[in-house]
């Protein structure tokens, strides 16, 4: 199978607390803090997009995997903020990076999960031998109605992937879960999702991550014992921690994927900006499973195993441009969303 | 006016049930307790259902036909009505059985209740749930039921000395009580620390101090107590079976630290059945917020007016308590799927009295008491069990 050849992640550096949605909201900060298992989340600032998030993490990728744009035949951009309705974020990416005109180029929706299909498209294309390359982005600044649960994690990120062959990690093996459950949704027009509730978690989240991650390994001949790393979708701290618990994972195993709780969930952003942080870390050898999560609802799930040519590698560390942050008040981070009209 | 005894009881899992829809949960309740029983389905005379907003939280009304078409039981044409009295509604259509069976008209009625509450979110489940309040004087002006019996509880701790850590030991023992029943929503033990600790909602009470959204249903089979024998040699009679009701607003009220209603029903019910309250060994009351308990214990006459939260800190109503109350979990941890909840405390009664409730079993449980509130107490259904 296809490998991943290079990686960037991005993460706008503006962060807003808990503590300070709660205050304008009458949240109690302490409770919803330890029951999402989450401090603060990424903000993007007032010029920022899921366009301009994914053009930093597809120029970070093309950087340090020395790729040669020209040689990118695929495009995928994953998202559930495209900023157009009719008008591809995948072609300003490629304009951006310069791998037009000769590549295909489109943009996903599946909620948190359209990256990752974008991934599993690249790992076909490269198998079939119709491309070299394949950049798969998930990205997004997510939306959240002022008020409502969601805006203590709806957040703002992303990550590039380029496939090919021969990487820094090769993709064992993936398979997907995927039924019509109705969880999380935007309709046309709206401008912010409406949810469940209690029900994105048990029939939702847990159903699909869980059921993927076990076909995967039944599919594989794995167990958890057999992976340094895993990384699931993060909606908050919380389900994580839950689903590899469930699973059997050791917590040590998820540690380093665990964005969440720093930066919030980036939505499509959110197992593969985890994936990277895991990578950041990686040794030849070390074996992860990521499986990530779509409201609607699915989950992907990928078995990567960590080649030697990671160490010539140059990472850049999404952890350090985690660190390197600004924190703005609830006036300025709805100034930057431009909720202010 | 015959004698009417409960020959079979059902009861769905309670819970968040995704996978099973309204009429899943009729029909499992109902199978259930016609196989408890022991009856076959040519034999039912009538069916009574209790309900509460069916119409608001699933979209479907008329119910008295769906549980006849999930029966099977269209070609006998079998009369199946659906009382609603808010969180009473399985309390009064267990009332509407009772006096069918006694009153000669019918013989074999089943009784059931069931609400399907999680298919609307939790704002709109407060706003239906807020219909059994007073829409005009009290729903419209912003009150829900957590403030109206946060309320009560403020004015009870004022006059009585009525502390938080008395209404958290409700949930403590409530939970427990649920740790032990297979069927319960919450079967986990919590700390009056947990209580106290959990998000506010009203002030004075913490989300632990009140009972869930839930799913379920559940049903009960009546016949007279003459026929009874014929199916089962693990009769329960109905000694009492009183409903009462009072001003459908709590600011209309006479009192705010008692629900007269439930004085006014348990003192018919106690003479109807011959029995004091000393005489009752075990209780199901209407915990559908901790305070709402503590009232209970009192309206009843366990103990004297004011002494509820002292009597419960003591341990009067624990499981190996002198009467134990809510040993099924009550609202609080078993769940309260509104229009199921009288029924399924007459299932948990029902249980007790037939030596079958398992590791939270009442040791010689003989008499059994259900009480179930609508609203903020405008209407209250008192039932008084007794083991043949």
């Amino acid at each position: 199978m296809a490998s991943i050849v290079a990686y960037g992640a991005y993460v706008p550096k503006y962060r807003i607390k808990v503590e300070e949605i709660a205050r304008i909201w009458g949240g109690q900060p302490k409770a919803i803090s330890s029951g999402l298992f989450v401090f603060e989340k990424s903000v993007p600032s007032i010029d920022e997009d899921t366009a301009t998030i994914s053009v930093e993490a597809a120029r970070r990728a093309v950087k340090a995997g020395k790729i040669n744009p020209k040689e990118i035949g695929a495009i995928y951009v994953g998202s559930e903020s495209h900023p157009y309705a009719v008008k591809p974020t995948a072609t300003i990416v490629a304009e951006a990076i310069g791998a037009t005109p000769e590549l295909t180029a489109a943009d996903y929706e599946f909620a948190c999960k359209a990256g990752t299909a974008g991934m599993q498209n690249c790992i076909a294309l490269v198998d079939a031998n119709m491309i070299k390359y394949g950049m798969a982005i998930g990205a997004d600044v997510a939306q959240a109605a002022p008020g409502d649960a969601l805006e203590y994690t709806a957040a703002a990120g992303g990550a590039a992937f380029i496939i090919g062959k021969d990487g820094i990690a090769k993709i064992n093996d993936t398979v997907s879960y995927t039924t019509d459950t109705p969880d999380f949704w935007r309709r046309e027009g709206q401008p912010y999702p409406g949810h469940g509730e209690r029900f994105t978690g048990e029939p939702a989240y847990f159903r699909h991550v869980i059921n993927a991650a076990k076909m995967l390994m039944e599919k594989v001949g794995t167990t958890p014992s057999d992976y340094n790393y895993a990384v699931f979708h993060q909606p908050n701290g919380k389900f994580p921690l839950r689903a590899a618990k469930i699973l059997g994972f050791e917590k040590e195993k998820i540690e380093a994927g665990l964005l969440c709780p720093y930066i919030g969930n980036t939505y499509s952003g959110s197992s593969m900006v985890g994936l990277t942080a895991v990578l950041d870390v990686a040794k030849p050898g070390d074996r992860i499973l990521v499986v990530s999560y779509g409201s609607g609802a699915g989950s992907d799930a990928f078995d990567i195993e960590v080649t030697d040519k990671i160490e010539e590698y140059e990472r850049q560390g999404i952890k350090q441009m985690i660190e390197n942050k600004e924190y703005v008040d609830y006036a300025t981070y709805m100034k930057f969303r431009r909720e202010f009209k | 006016m015959r004698e009417v005894a409960i020959i079979g009881i059902g009861m769905t899992e309670f819970g968040e049930l995704w996978n099973k829809s309204f009429r899943e949960l009729v029909a499992e309740a109902g199978i259930q307790a016609i196989l408890d029983a022991g009856i076959e389905g040519e034999e039912i005379d009538a069916m009574y259902i209790g309900g509460m907003s069916t119409g608001r939280f699933v979209g479907q009304e008329h119910v008295g036909s769906l549980a006849v078409e999930v029966a099977g039981l269209e070609d006998l044409h079998i009369p199946a009505t659906r009382v609603e009295a808010a969180c009473a509604s399985g309390g009064v259509a267990m009332h509407q059985g009772y006096l069918a069976v006694a009153s000669g008209m019918y013989d074999i009625v089943v009784v059931g209740g069931a609400e399907k509450m999680t298919d609307v979110v939790g704002r709109e489940a407060t706003h239906i749930l807020a219909s059994a309040a007073d829409r005009e004087w009290e729903a419209f002006f912003g009150v829900t039921f957590p403030g109206l019996y946060a309320l009560m509880a403020r004015y009870h701790m004022h006059k009585y000395g009525t502390t938080q850590e008395q209404l958290a030991m409700v949930a403590v023992k409530n939970h427990y009580n649920g740790s032990l029943n297979p069927k319960a929503q919450f079967k986990r033990k919590i700390t009056v620390e947990d209580v106290l600790k959990s998000p506010l909602v009203a002030e004075p009470l913490h989300l632990l101090d009140c009972s869930p959204i839930t799913d379920g249903a559940a049903a009960a089979i009546l016949a007279p107590l003459d026929l009874a024998k014929k199916y089962t040699d693990k009769i329960v009679k109905i000694k009492a079976s009183v409903q009462a009701c009072d001003t459908l607003s709590l600011h209309s009220r006479k009192r705010f630290d008692s629900l007269p209603a439930a004085v006014h029903a348990a003192k018919k019910a106690y003479e109807m059945a011959g029995i004091k309250p000393k005489d009752v060994d075990v209780a199901e009351v209407h915990d559908c917020f901790t305070i709402a308990e503590i009232i209970a214990i009192e309206d009843l006459g366990f103990v004297e007016k004011g002494q509820g939260g002292k009597a419960t800190e003591e341990g009067l109503t624990s499981l190996d308590g002198e009467i134990p109350v809510n040993t099924s979990g009550g609202l609080k941890a078993k769940g309260h799927p509104v229009g199921a909840t009288g029924v399924a405390q007459i299932n948990e009664l029902v249980l007790q009295l037939r030596g079958e409730a398992g590791k939270r079993q009442v040791k010689d449980a003989e008499i059994g008491l259900a009480h179930n509130v609508g609203g903020s107490g405008g209407t209250c259904v008192v039932h008084i069990l007794e083991a043949v």
